[in-house]
Parts: structure tokens; sequence; C-alpha cells
């Protein structure tokens, strides 16, 4: 349970969410429409495929729901989801196929 | 696709966010069951995910005030998690800079991971967009994501029951992430950057604060930027 005081709770939502907003608007706001120079843009280019792949990797390979040991279901499914989504180029496709690979397999192995 | 109008462009974002809320709904009321458990009243489970608004950081700090952790560490933990808000902040700048002070502000406040996949994906896609269409498309997709996450986080507060583990809705999120980015792997300095991703991201695990990922991304723009480069030399 949670021991903080009402103070302490609105203080960690209100800054929490005063610094995810100035996270969000740092480039966004200061930057405006001022030209960045070339070299910016062609990283920026990957920042999607730079972070979203990390951000899910240790969650496929390693599940919290099994205690961080590696799972067929949820590694087939992975699998199954990017390689629909690489030869399809169709985002629904990729996300029924994943789900689909995933429940039958959970169901399959019990 | 050049006369695509404003009102065009954000009922094709509106389209395209449509599936999210197969992740917004359970994972909001995840949060709403896991914080309303946790001892916090309606106003303030509510308020966490109308301020605050990204599910990571969110769950972060629920976390570590369970766990009673001082309020400085619980804020730079969760404000780590939410470093990544920074990257797209940067990459949609070049698209969405231009919009008006106001606009950019609501901007800013919806730019959720959702957001930004779809936008990216979608900005790369439609060259002849222009601010307009951008910024419509924007909207658009915020539309079916925040409002869902709004309600269902109050939903789960309301409810206040753990949700069956055979969903396995610990896997939405993945297979949602996965499924937007294989399409968008359409060079070879794409892929070399999302494997750099993965491989680092899973080298660096152990690192805190979700450092780890931060390192893994910054290392895979600059491999992105670097294969590009190489395979298109500057005329």
């Amino acid at each position: 349970m949670i021991q903080q005081s009402p103070f302490e709770i609105w203080l960690i939502i209100i800054a929490l969410g005063a610094g995810s907003f100035g996270l969000r608007y740092s480039f966004l706001g200061l930057i405006g429409d001022r030209a960045l120079p070339p070299w910016a843009l062609r990283h920026l280019r990957y920042t999607a495929v730079a972070v979203m792949p990390g951000l899910v990797a240790p969650a496929v390979l390693w599940p919290d729901a099994t205690g961080g040991t590696p799972d067929p279901a949820r590694l087939a499914a992975a699998i199954v989801t990017a390689g629909v989504g690489y030869y399809t180029r169709n985002v629904l496709a990729a996300v029924i196929a994943g789900a689909g690979t995933l429940y039958g397999l959970l169901w399959a192995l019990g | 696709m050049t006369d695509t109008t404003q009102k065009a462009a954000f009922w094709i974002g509106v389209r395209q966010g449509l599936p999210f809320i197969f992740l917004m709904v359970p994972f909001g009321m995840l949060f709403g069951v896991v914080a309303t458990e946790a001892g916090l009243n309606l106003l303030e489970v509510m308020s966490f995910s109308i301020v605050v608004i990204a599910g990571a950081a969110q769950f972060t700090a629920l976390a570590l005030m369970v766990e009673d952790a001082p309020t400085v560490i619980i804020l730079v933990t969760a404000l780590a998690v939410n470093l990544r808000m920074a990257m797209y902040s940067a990459a949609l700048t070049p698209h969405l800079g231009a919009a008006p002070l106001w606009q950019r502000g609501f901007i800013a406040y919806f730019m959720v991971d959702q957001a930004f996949a779809l936008s990216s994906v979608a900005f790369e896609e439609h060259h002849s967009w222009g601010l307009a269409q951008k910024v419509g498309y924007y909207f658009g997709a915020i539309l079916p994501v925040a409002p869902c996450w709004y309600f269902a986080t109050l939903f789960g507060a309301l409810v206040g029951e753990a949700m069956p583990e055979a969903l396995a809705l610990d896997f939405a999120l993945p297979i949602v992430f996965l499924a937007l980015v294989a399409p968008a792997l359409r060079t070879p300095a794409h892929i070399a950057a999302a494997g750099v991703s993965i491989v680092l991201a899973l080298a660096l695990a152990w690192m805190p604060y979700g450092l780890g990922l931060l390192v893994a991304a910054l290392a895979a723009m600059a491999t992105g930027a670097w294969v590009e480069t190489k395979l298109e030399p500057p005329a």
C-alpha cells in the first residue's frame, strides 16, 4: 500500500506531469520551424526504428509474465508479427497474425 | 495524395489510430485497477492518467510509491523512463515545428508512444503532406488513443478487479509496436538501425532507469544515419 501523504502524492503527479510535458515540448517548442542541419535530420529519420525495437526486445525475450524465462508462445508471436508486418506492410494484419499466434500457442501449449 | 485536405488527413489518422483501442483499453484499465488497489483515490488515479498521460512512467512511479521510495527517486526514475519523449519531440520537429505555439502545446501534451509511432511512419510515407495535413493527421491519430486511456483508467479504478491472466496483456504492447515498426523497415539503413537497437537494448538491459534503451536508441540512430551515407554518397 502507498504510504505517501496526499501532499506527496500530488507533488509526484504534478511534477511528473510537468516534467513529461517539458520533455515532449522540448525540441518542438524551442526549435519550432527553424531548419535543423542535414546530419541531425539524417539521425532523426531513424528514431522510430531505433527506439521501438529496443523498447520491446526485453519483453519479447524475458517476459515478466513468466518471471523472465523465454516463452515459446510470446517469442513466436513476436516473430510472426514482425514477419507479417514486414512482408505485407499492413499494421492491422500484423497485429491480428501476432495475437492469433500468441493465443493459439498459449492455448495449445497450455 | 498531393491534394489531401486537412480533414481527409485527420480521418486517415483516426482510422489508423483505431486499432490502438485494443491496447489502450486493457492498459488503462490495468493502471486504474493497480493504482486503486495500491491505495490512491479516484481523483488521484484519474489525475495521474490525465496529467502525466504516459503509461510506462505511470506504472514506474506507482511501483516506486508502493515501495515507499523517496519522492526525488520516484520523479527521476519515472522521468528517465519518459526521456524517449524528448527524442520523439526532436523527430517530429521537422514536420510539426512550424505549427502555431498553442497547437505545439497540445501536440506536446499528447505526444505518447502511439502518436509518435503512427505519425512518424505516416509522415515518411506521405512526403507531399504539408503542415496542415500533418497536424490534421496527428490530432486524428490521437482521437481514439487519448480518450480511451482516460476512460479505461476510470473504468479500471471503478471496477477494481484484477484482469484475467489468460489474456496475456503484458504482450499487447510488444505486438502492437512490432506491427508498427516492421512495415517501416524499408531500407537497409532502417533494418541496420533496428538490429542495433535490439542487440544493444538486450545487452544493456542491466542499466538502471531505462538508460540502456537510451544508449541503444542513440547508437541505432547513428547506425541508420551512417548506413544511409554509405549507401547514398552525396552527389
